[in-house]
């Protein structure tokens, strides 16, 4: 594990890692079997595997929104698989920002308020709040756009709206999951360059897809299949977002 | 997250539905105006009634036949001898501490003067009624003790019937057939404003010797007395029950003017608890409206509450905002239906005879009482919301 960046920092490591669910009439359905995975600090790292292999159930975990039913959890060095959900709550809140294949933004809401929401919960308000989301959708390429409701922006913009209130809480890990699923191939090539671009900052990012081309974007692949690891592997040939932006057709303007 | 921080949302998600807002709110306003208006006329009633009774003067005794226990009702049944003249009489002669003893009688009946006519209370007492009675003349005179003495046929009217038999008239000296015999006019009073049905101005007075025989009775309804000094009721009391024993040995009950005024004012009380009480659940129903819509919300919203669980929100944030939310409802209901309320209950003190009178005390309580509902019908709504699993919450259409 971990070829590429073997010497920096481990930011969440899963260890031995299963997940049981009981379903009505007592059908034990085990989606993970003991998983062990390890994501460094400034990695940009890919889960794929196909529908039922354990790989949204993985990343639930690894996004701390759900509890392993056995097995660690680690979190810069501290086991939070036992953590109460009031306690994972805040956690997600300082490290890790979501972005979602539905952008989940709230609706009837400006971009930058969304943007805010994050801090909202992590008790920043007033100027600084203001300051930092304005910063973000600055970092997104959105700086103009602040006063939008999600409704007047394209998917493209949405998506990106979405990235910046994943990055607002400076977190540990940015998790997106499909984040070019809704998107048509153009926007989706964008919303991968600014992800791309983000992990060339440092920032840690792990994608979760089916999608092959989508997962070759990272620097290493994850494939969990059956609810286990069956392969952990670096890209060999990464595909590089800003190069396919710079082939494409100029076209009339999108977001 | 600050409550502040709290408030905000909940007043930009009630905003963002404003006509459900409004709907939902509307029970409560609905509930709370009736709240301030019915409590708001019984009290008034209940000023208007202890107050006119205050009126009457200070320092009397009414003494009526039968027995009544304490509160209210009485031990039931009507009275088994009715007091006549000779009765008042015996007090006036035995009891010392007496300044003047009133035999009422009081009746029914059509007035008329040239081809106007009105229903009337015809109200009878002695030259000493005027000791009793509060009453400001506006013209003219009391009938005087030789009237009472010869039963003679005159009259003084309350302010309406003079009025209204007399518009633009000097009543003074006129002629009113009162159940087919002929009064002359003696005197008028000023109004005595309002009253339930404005009865004080919608009377006639006569002596009570006349009235015995206009209404071709021989009894007399109630003996009015009145102590010399306040210090003095109580032998008062006890002499006239001492002067009646003999002949009606204990047939008959003597109240103070304060035992009947805490009778009324009980009696009244209750009648505005009742209505409150009667609003009360009208305020209840627009409750369970305001948690019916809270429900309708977090399902409608299960999504946003999973966004915002995944961004870090706590059960606690999600509760109180939804918390809030209903309260906010409930409580800007609260305030508009007050609003309402009084308004209405304004109205109606101006423009009907219906006395109202809205008491800090009931706009206080209407208003914790809808802020109350908020919370109780809030609660259950969102803590559903909050317990909602954040994983299941974002996968929700």
């Amino acid at each position: 594990m971990g070829q590429a960046s073997s010497d920096a920092r481990v930011v969440l490591e899963t260890r031995s890692v299963t997940k049981r669910y009981e379903l009505e009439g007592g059908i034990r359905v085990d989606a993970l079997r003991g998983a062990d995975i390890a994501i460094r600090e400034g990695e940009m790292v890919t889960i794929m595997g196909p529908s039922g292999s354990g790989k949204s159930t993985l990343m639930h975990i690894v996004g701390l929104l759900d509890r392993p039913t056995s097995g660690e959890v680690v979190l810069d060095g501290r086991d939070v698989s036992r953590l109460a959900p009031n306690e994972l709550a805040a956690l997600r809140n300082r490290h890790i920002g979501f972005v979602f294949q539905a952008f989940n933004l709230l609706s009837r809401t400006s971009a930058l308020a969304n943007v805010e929401l994050p801090l909202v919960y992590a008790g920043v308000s007033g100027a600084e709040r203001t300051r930092r989301a304005r910063s973000a959708l600055e970092r997104v390429g959105l700086g103009n756009r602040t006063g939008h409701l999600p409704s007047q922006l394209s998917g493209g913009q949405q998506q990106r709206v979405a990235i910046a209130r994943a990055l607002v809480n400076d977190p540990s890990i940015v998790l997106a999951d499909e984040p070019t699923g809704n998107l048509d191939s153009r926007s989706g090539i964008e919303v991968m360059a600014v992800l791309q671009e983000l992990n060339s900052q440092g920032i840690t990012v792990i994608l979760v897809t089916h999608d092959d081309r989508v997962a070759r974007h990272a620097k290493r692949i994850i494939r969990v299949f059956d609810g286990r690891i069956r392969e952990d592997a670096p890209v060999a040939d990464r595909i590089v977002a800003a190069h396919e932006m710079a082939a494409l057709p100029p076209e009339d303007a999108t977001g | 997250m600050n409550v502040t921080e709290s408030f905000r949302i909940a007043l930009r998600a009630l905003a963002a539905n404003k006509a459900r807002s409004l709907l939902t709110m509307l029970g409560v306003i609905i509930g709370v105006a009736a709240v301030i208006l019915l409590v708001g006329i019984g009290t008034g009633v209940q000023d208007e009634v202890t107050g006119s009774l205050e009126g009457l003067g200070s320092n009397l005794l009414f003494v009526v036949p039968g027995q009544f226990e304490g509160g209210m009702g009485g031990s039931g049944g009507p009275p088994g001898r009715r007091f006549t003249l000779d009765d008042a009489e015996t007090i006036a002669r035995r009891v010392e501490g007496a300044s003047a003893v009133v035999p009422v009688f009081q009746a029914g009946a059509t007035v008329k003067a040239g081809n106007r006519s009105m229903p009337v209370v015809v109200a009878a007492g002695n030259e000493q009624g005027t000791e009793v009675f509060t009453s400001d003349l506006a013209a003219g005179r009391h009938y005087r003790r030789g009237e009472v003495q010869a039963a003679s046929r005159v009259v003084a009217l309350g302010d309406r019937v003079a009025r209204e038999l007399f518009p633009n008239q000097d009543p003074l000296g006129k002629q009113v057939t009162l159940s087919g015999q002929r009064f002359t006019v003696v005197g008028y009073y000023k109004s005595l404003g309002g009253g339930l049905g404005g009865d004080q101005d919608s009377q006639v007075y006569i002596p009570v010797t006349t009235a015995q025989r206009l209404f071709n009775v021989n009894h007399i309804n109630t003996i009015v007395v009145k102590a010399a000094d306040a210090e003095q009721i109580e032998t008062v009391r006890r002499d006239i029950i001492r002067a009646l024993a003999p002949s009606f040995g204990d047939e008959f009950t003597v109240f103070s003017q304060e035992q009947t005024l805490g009778i009324l004012s009980d009696l009244l009380g209750t009648l505005t608890y009742m209505l409150a009480g009667i609003a009360g659940i009208s305020l209840l129903v627009g409750g369970i409206g305001i948690m019916n819509i809270m429900l309708v919300s977090v399902s409608e919203r299960t999504r946003e509450i999973g966004i915002r669980k995944a961004v870090g929100a706590r059960t606690y944030d999600i509760l109180s905002q939804f918390v809030i939310e209903a309260v906010a409802l409930s409580v800007m209901g609260g305030v508009l239906g007050i609003a309402l309320g009084w308004g209405g209950a304004e109205a109606i003190a101006s423009f009907t005879p219906v006395p109202a009178n809205v008491t800090p005390w009931a706009v206080a309580t209407a208003f914790f009482f809808a802020f109350g509902v908020g919370v109780f019908f809030g609660v259950y709504p969102a803590w559903k919301a909050s317990q909602l699993d954040p994983i299941e919450a974002l996968r929700y259409e």
